[in-house]
């Protein structure tokens, strides 16, 4: 039996402070980068959003032999043209549809004007792209005409954003809603107090994981949503799995001071929360490293976003619950939390208070 | 003997995995000797899965919406409801004129000598929303003429309009995951991606289907006399004495008995025309639902029934409590599908009879559900298209799960060494389950939904942890194994069920508020944690029963 883990003592929630001084410091850096950039003259949006949110351009080209999307996606980036969606035509097959992000700091609410610009820079852009792979039939000659051409782009236009603002509101507002489900559910399972941490380690999450995607430019796309929902889920499902060691905890550990009950609680299960996020986070982080260009903004959320999912019950959720109890008294936790906590205890958890020493 | 719920658990665990296995790698057809071959289960696993647009592509339709129509059927309209309301008000038009051609919108209205404009014009802004237009006055004649701002303004709006509409269609058609954007703004183009649909010809018919009902008032000898109809339509013209006065229509009757023949397409010339007064008493701005209903059940005996929002209920209601015995008819794109005379009054339904197809009532049904379209829309560009998050990068993606499930595997055996065993086989079951279920409800699989299956994943393999975990510690405290592996199941299994209830609320609330790939992600999570209950917990605890039927003595458990 291969035993990691055991018989720790780290006092965790003594260096609250720490973690929580670590968070806000990160989160802070990730508004100064979102609102600096927003004001800085000529700077960049304050999130790098992707084709998916707010448009773009869509070039069709036609191509002598087809390079493989990989190559395409590797002039354009040499280019200048971080995120490109490279669409290949399955009836057509040596036609390739390339879509890029806005290039100007504008929306696509812009003018027709603008657009037209907007339509023109991006197909000037992606030709100077795919100039680096062959020569464009220019002008009148089309790939018949002209042996020396490579390519030729066929068609250029303007796309409107995918998910625009009413599927952002509409994911919005159901992860809120979503999370009021959690906060009722653990309210009614533990505690308003238990709740009101694990809801808010969710948006510690998600508030960082933005700001890591403001600090480093990473495009947000489609799938970044998903990636965040899954983030979501991760971090409530880490804390309740915490927070059910010290409802379990607390009956039997009846003259420790919460404190002591909870940092024990995260001690215990310190061998499960280390292989489950571990093994977790080694996968996804096979995936940031082996899972290609497209998915990266997908599998860096996911890798930022379940680390600190981790890392935040330890750091905030659990302090958060503490402080609430500390604030409501300790008569509260010893005399009316305990009976209260042992009912709602299952039987098996019962069956072991009686077999069990009380103190370890 | 002792072991009859054991063999009871692996007869039902050893059921459902079958029948899971099938799903996922077994054909929908009697099954031959191919299916058991490498290729064979590779074609009926891609056959079983429906991937979606992200994943496999599908197709790739522009179309534009002729917003150039929209304008001139505008102004045709208001020009219609202008004369007419200027006849009801009694007011002597002398000749009108409308003009919609090379972006000029105008209709301009002379009057008979003698007429006050301010009252034409009062009339007509009593009936019509002018506000927009811009109005000029010479001698006897009144001019609106639409400034070229506001057809611009106009013309957005129609194409937001039909991009609404297009998208209630696909959805209500049950096309997942599309995704629909807008193109440049001036040329009123919308691109529509959608995975690969099994009759796109269908979609493409339904999305453009120009479906307009108005319930009309025939001009007719009431009840019992038979409606009146016309032969011809010069003959119908005859009878309003040769000039169809602004509120009257002659519309076309095509109602058919006969299901068993179906209108020959080259000879559909309708037999009959009535009268009917304009405008309707209600449209279909005021459907509140439509569905197609079978009266017999029968292929050809498809009718549409349908039901108005509580203003055109009231306006229908009222109209046809003072037209009993009248004769009325159901108007489907200016063709008179039936005419019937008022038995009663009606408040809020009616019914569409004509005998449809089933395929054809239900698309009618849905296409007046969802509004009719501003204008018609044409295709542009048609291709089919390969997965919008690029093949190859799919290929690395599914490379480098399978390397980080192959870790997982690996670090589980040699961890919790033979116990480990009972992780994999649940971890394993619950991905083939989750899929099969995902197969069984036609599900499309998106990136998002893949999400939903990592997380499922991991928490499967978090309930693991869990379990043994707590094994191991009631082991060190002493207990001997069948105790220590009873009392960790079910202390850890408070713990997985609180976990696993708590993401399933929030993933019923988000599929409930969400929609494409937020449903998508909801809707794999949902599966995966609730196969998860029965994997890692029920499956887990089996296969550790037989272990300790099998070697009762054993000195220590391999965990």
């Amino acid at each position: 039996m291969f035993n990691l883990f055991q018989n720790i003592h780290i006092d965790w929630l003594g260096k609250r402070k720490i973690f929580i001084g670590f968070s806000i410091f990160i989160m802070l850096a990730g508004l100064f980068s979102a609102l600096g950039r927003q004001a800085m003259p000529g700077g960049t949006d304050a999130f790098n959003l992707g084709v998916d949110f707010k448009g773009g351009t869509i070039v069709t080209a036609k191509f002598r032999s087809r390079p493989s999307d990989d190559d395409i996606r590797a002039a354009l980036n040499k280019a200048g043209i971080a995120d490109p969606v490279i669409q290949s035509s399955t009836n057509k097959p040596d036609e390739a549809l390339i879509k890029i992000p806005l290039i100007e700091k504008t929306t696509d609410t812009g003018t027709e004007q603008q657009q037209k610009e907007q339509v023109q820079t991006g197909r000037l852009s992606v030709k100077a792209a795919l100039d680096t792979l062959g020569p464009e039939a220019e002008g009148e000659a089309t790939l018949d005409t002209d042996a020396n051409a490579a390519y030729k782009i066929i068609g250029t236009d303007s796309v409107g954003a995918i998910a625009g603002s009413q599927l952002r509101n509409q994911a919005v507002t159901a992860t809120l809603l979503g999370l009021v489900g959690i906060l009722l559910f653990i309210a009614f399972r533990y505690d308003w107090t238990y709740a009101a941490g694990a809801v808010l380690a969710v948006f510690h999450d998600v508030l960082m994981v933005l700001s890591f995607f403001s600090i480093f430019q990473w495009e947000i796309n489609l799938t970044v949503i998903a990636a965040i929902l899954t983030i979501v889920g991760f971090s409530v499902n880490d804390s309740i799995v915490i927070f059910d060691r010290v409802r379990e905890n607390i009956p039997l550990h009846r003259t420790d001071t919460l404190f002591k009950i909870t940092n024990d609680s995260i001690n215990q299960t310190l061998s499960r929360t280390i292989i489950t996020a571990g093994l977790v986070i080694l996968s996804v982080l096979s995936l940031v490293l082996f899972g290609g260009e497209v998915l990266r903004s997908f599998s860096l959320a996911l890798l930022v976003g379940l680390t600190l999912g981790t890392y935040s019950t330890i750091a905030i959720a659990s302090p958060i619950a503490i402080w609430w109890q500390g604030k409501l008294g300790d008569t509260r936790i010893k005399e009316v939390l305990v009976p209260q906590m042992g009912e709602k205890m299952a039987s098996a958890s019962r069956r072991s208070v009686t077999r069990r020493p009380v103190t370890r | 003997m002792k072991n009859t719920g054991l063999w009871i658990r692996t007869g039902i665990i050893l059921a459902i995995t079958l029948a899971g296995f099938y799903l996922v790698f077994g054909p929908r057809r009697m099954p031959n000797s191919s299916d058991f071959t490498w290729q064979g289960i590779k074609n009926n696993l891609a056959s079983n899965i429906t991937l979606g647009l992200d994943l496999k592509g599908g197709s790739h339709l522009v179309m534009r919406v002729k917003t150039d129509d929209y304008l001139k059927k505008l102004t045709e309209n208001n020009m219609q409801a202008a004369l007419s309301t200027l006849q009801d008000a009694k007011l002597n038009v002398a000749s009108s004129q409308i003009t919609t051609e090379n972006g000029n919108y105008s209709m301009s209205i002379t009057m008979a000598d003698g007429t006050n404009l301010q009252d034409v014009v009062d009339a007509i802004k009593k009936k019509i929303d002018v506000a927009q237009w811009t109005e000029s006055r010479s001698g006897n004649t009144v001019t609106w003429s639409l400034p070229g701002a506001t057809q611009n303004a106009l013309k957005d709006q129609a194409v937001e309009q039909a991009l609404k509409i297009i998208e209630s269609r696909i959805n209500a058609f049950g096309v997942k995951e599309p995704t629909l954007q807008r193109m440049s703004k001036s040329s009123g183009q919308i691109l529509l991606q959608m995975p690969g649909v099994e009759d796109p010809e269908r979609v493409k018919k339904l999305i453009g289907a120009d479906s307009n009902l108005a319930l009309m008032k025939i001009v007719s000898a009431p009840n019992p006399s038979p409606v009146t109809t016309y032969p011809t339509e010069e003959a119908a013209k005859q009878s309003l004495g040769g000039v169809v006065p602004p509120n009257r229509k002659i519309l076309p009757f095509t109602e058919r008995d006969d299901a068993s023949k179906p209108v020959d397409p080259a000879n559909k010339k309708p037999t009959q025309f009535v009268v009917v007064e304009y405008p309707a008493v209600v449209d279909g701005s005021e459907l509140r639902d439509a569905a197609a209903v079978s009266r017999t059940g029968g292929q050809g005996d498809y009718q549409i029934s349908f039901s108005f929002k509580p203003a055109g209920a009231q306006k229908f209601g009222e109209w046809t409590g003072k037209n009993i015995n009248n004769y009325m008819a159901v108007v489907l794109n200016d063709e008179v599908k039936s005419a019937a005379f008022i038995k009663s009054q009606i408040f809020d339904s009616g019914e569409i009879s004509g005998k449809f197809t089933k395929a054809t009532a239900e698309d009618l049904a849905l296409t007046l559900k969802s509004g009719a379209l501003p204008a018609q829309i044409e295709y542009e560009e048609e291709r089919t298209v390969g997965p919008s998050l690029g093949a190859d990068s799919i290929r690395a993606g599914v490379e480098a799960s399978l390397g980080g499930l192959a870790f997982v595997i690996v670090f589980m055996l040699f961890y919790y060494r033979g116990s480990g065993i009972n992780a994999v086989v649940a971890l394993i079951l619950n991905m083939i389950l989750t899929v099969a279920a995902l197969v069984t409800i036609k599900s499309t699989l998106t990136l998002p939904g893949i999400a939903g299956l990592i997380l499922g994943i991991g928490m499967a393999v978090d309930s693991n942890v869990l379990i043994f975990e707590r094994i191991r510690e009631e082991l060190r405290l002493g207990l001997e194994i069948p105790k220590a592996i009873s009392v960790g199941f079910d202390i850890a299994f408070i713990t997985i069920i609180d976990t696993h209830i708590t993401t399933i609320i929030s993933s019923v609330i988000l599929y409930m508020f969400g929609s494409g790939p937020i449903k998508g992600f909801a809707v794999t999570l949902i599966l995966g944690l609730l196969i998860n209950l029965f994997t890692a917990v029920f499956v887990s605890k089996t296969i550790f029963r037989w272990e300790m039927s099998l070697r009762p003595n054993m000195p220590r458990l391999s965990i």
